[in-house]
């Protein structure tokens, strides 16, 4: 048989060197998203674990309480979630036993800004959302990139439905394009529906998004969870 | 980068009781420089008919100026307005046509009966591929924003005027997180008697 090219016929791997791949990251879904309160704080994700077109788990919330009262959103690359929150974890303790207290909301925050920019050249494949209470007992959300960029906002959604709870949380929680009269601060009961109802909508159009909603509510007594159904297809 | 997002567009439709309305944002720029404010993205195509096509501005003109033309020589033949159902398959037609080098846009139709006053609206994509919907179509470089405002404010059977002011935030708040769409915002609602049209202020930038 006449040898065309060193790729042979297709399906049938002849001559020439066998090359392998290796890569470090894939995407596993998620959303979350945070709002601040006076003196409370919101923060929810939905608990679908995805690859491509298949689910590996319904019951994978993307949110982990760090301190009494700071709880962070972390989706992305499922792989890089579960390292960065261990060695969140394992700093926290560190702090905790060098100062005997808990790390303050704003000083997560910090820190985990340096953790991910540590990693700038090979960066952690995760979208952060850190949610807590200030030092002056104000609710307060932090959003982040992958490598660390932050900011202090009133609120934030990350991860694949971002782009549908964004603009929906401008006009519903920032009161972006409505009369001034409408400007008026939400209660907790009232932020717990818009973002459920967010993530109703979300998991309409959002294959990445579905199953469950779990909403964490951060007061200075600590943290509330509820959680809420959401489609499963 | 995209030829669908060379020059920007949003375009959304949404049904209501016994009227449609149509919106889009009036923006024409060349990727991040924006060169007009006050472009036409929505085109009448009969008394009660519209399409909007958002998309490649070159092509969202000559598909509006082929499509006026193919609907002229069919009323100057049947003698009587068309129905929003033909005109989406005329439109499908056209775009099928340029199957293998597309106009790029992807219209969205809306419009009332001629005969009955039944509301329509409908979606195609590039090529043609024609879907029909019962709540809402969205289309343009932030549909994903759209859908997100839709999907949550969106209420079947809504009076006009409650209509105008759905479909007008949906449009808003979606294009503010868009950066090659906005500039403003038109909206045409379409009524059995009449047709309003509102020149919609939002941000400028």
């Amino acid at each position: 048989m006449e040898v065309l090219n060193n790729r042979g016929v297709e399906d049938y791997q002849t001559a020439g060197p066998k090359q392998s791949y290796f890569s470090p990251y894939s995407f596993n879904g998620g959303s979350i998203l945070a709002v601040a309160g006076e003196d409370f704080a919101v923060i929810a994700s939905d608990s679908r674990l995805s690859e491509g077109f298949s689910i590996h788990t319904r019951d994978q919330p993307k949110t982990y309480q760090l301190t009494q009262n700071t709880v962070v959103g972390a989706c992305g690359f499922h792989g890089d979630v579960l390292t960065l929150i261990k060695v969140l974890k394992a700093r926290i303790k560190m702090y905790l036993h060098e100062h005997n207290k808990d790390m303050s909301s704003t000083a997560v925050a910090a820190m985990l800004s340096t953790i991910l920019y540590y990693r700038r050249f090979f960066p952690y494949y995760v979208y952060n959302i850190v949610a807590g209470i200030d030092d002056e007992g104000k609710g307060c959300v932090f959003s982040f990139d992958p490598v660390g960029s932050y900011e202090r906002e009133p609120y934030r959604a990350g991860g694949s439905a971002s782009s549908m709870l964004q603009p929906l949380m401008d006009n519903q929680v920032g009161f972006k394009n409505l009369p001034k009269q409408a400007r008026v601060p939400l209660s907790k009961e009232e932020v717990v529906k818009k973002v459920r109802d967010g993530f109703i909508s979300a998991a309409e159009r959002d294959i990445y998004t579905g199953d469950e909603v779990v909403v964490n509510i951060i007061t200075k007594d600590g943290v509330e969870v509820e959680r809420f159904p959401l489609r499963k297809d | 980068m995209s030829i669908m997002s060379y020059n920007g567009a949003a375009i959304m439709a949404m049904k209501g009781k016994e009227c449609v309305a149509i919106a889009a944002d009036r923006r024409f720029g060349i990727q991040a420089q924006t060169i007009n404010t006050q472009f036409d993205k929505i085109f009448e195509m009969g008394p009660k008919l519209y399409v909007g096509l958002p998309g490649l501005a070159t092509d969202v003109q000559t598909v509006a100026q082929r499509l006026k033309f193919r609907l002229n020589l069919y009323e100057l033949k049947e003698n009587r307005n068309i129905k929003p159902k033909t005109f989406l398959s005329m439109v499908s037609n056209l775009l099928y046509s340029r199957r293998f080098g597309p106009y790029f846009v992807e219209p969205v139709i809306a419009g009332l009966d001629p005969k009955t006053s039944e509301p329509f609206i409908a979606s195609l994509d590039l090529i043609g591929c024609p879907m029909i919907t019962e709540d809402f179509v969205v289309s343009g470089t932030c549909s994903e924003q759209m859908y997100g405002m839709c999907e949550t404010l969106y209420k079947p059977d809504q009076e006009p005027d409650d209509l105008f002011e759905t479909i007008s935030q949906c449009l808003l708040n979606a294009v503010d997180r868009d950066a090659v769409s906005g500039w403003g915002g038109v909206v045409y609602i379409i009524e059995k008697d009449k047709v309003t049209k509102r020149i919609l202020k939002g941000r400028m930038d």
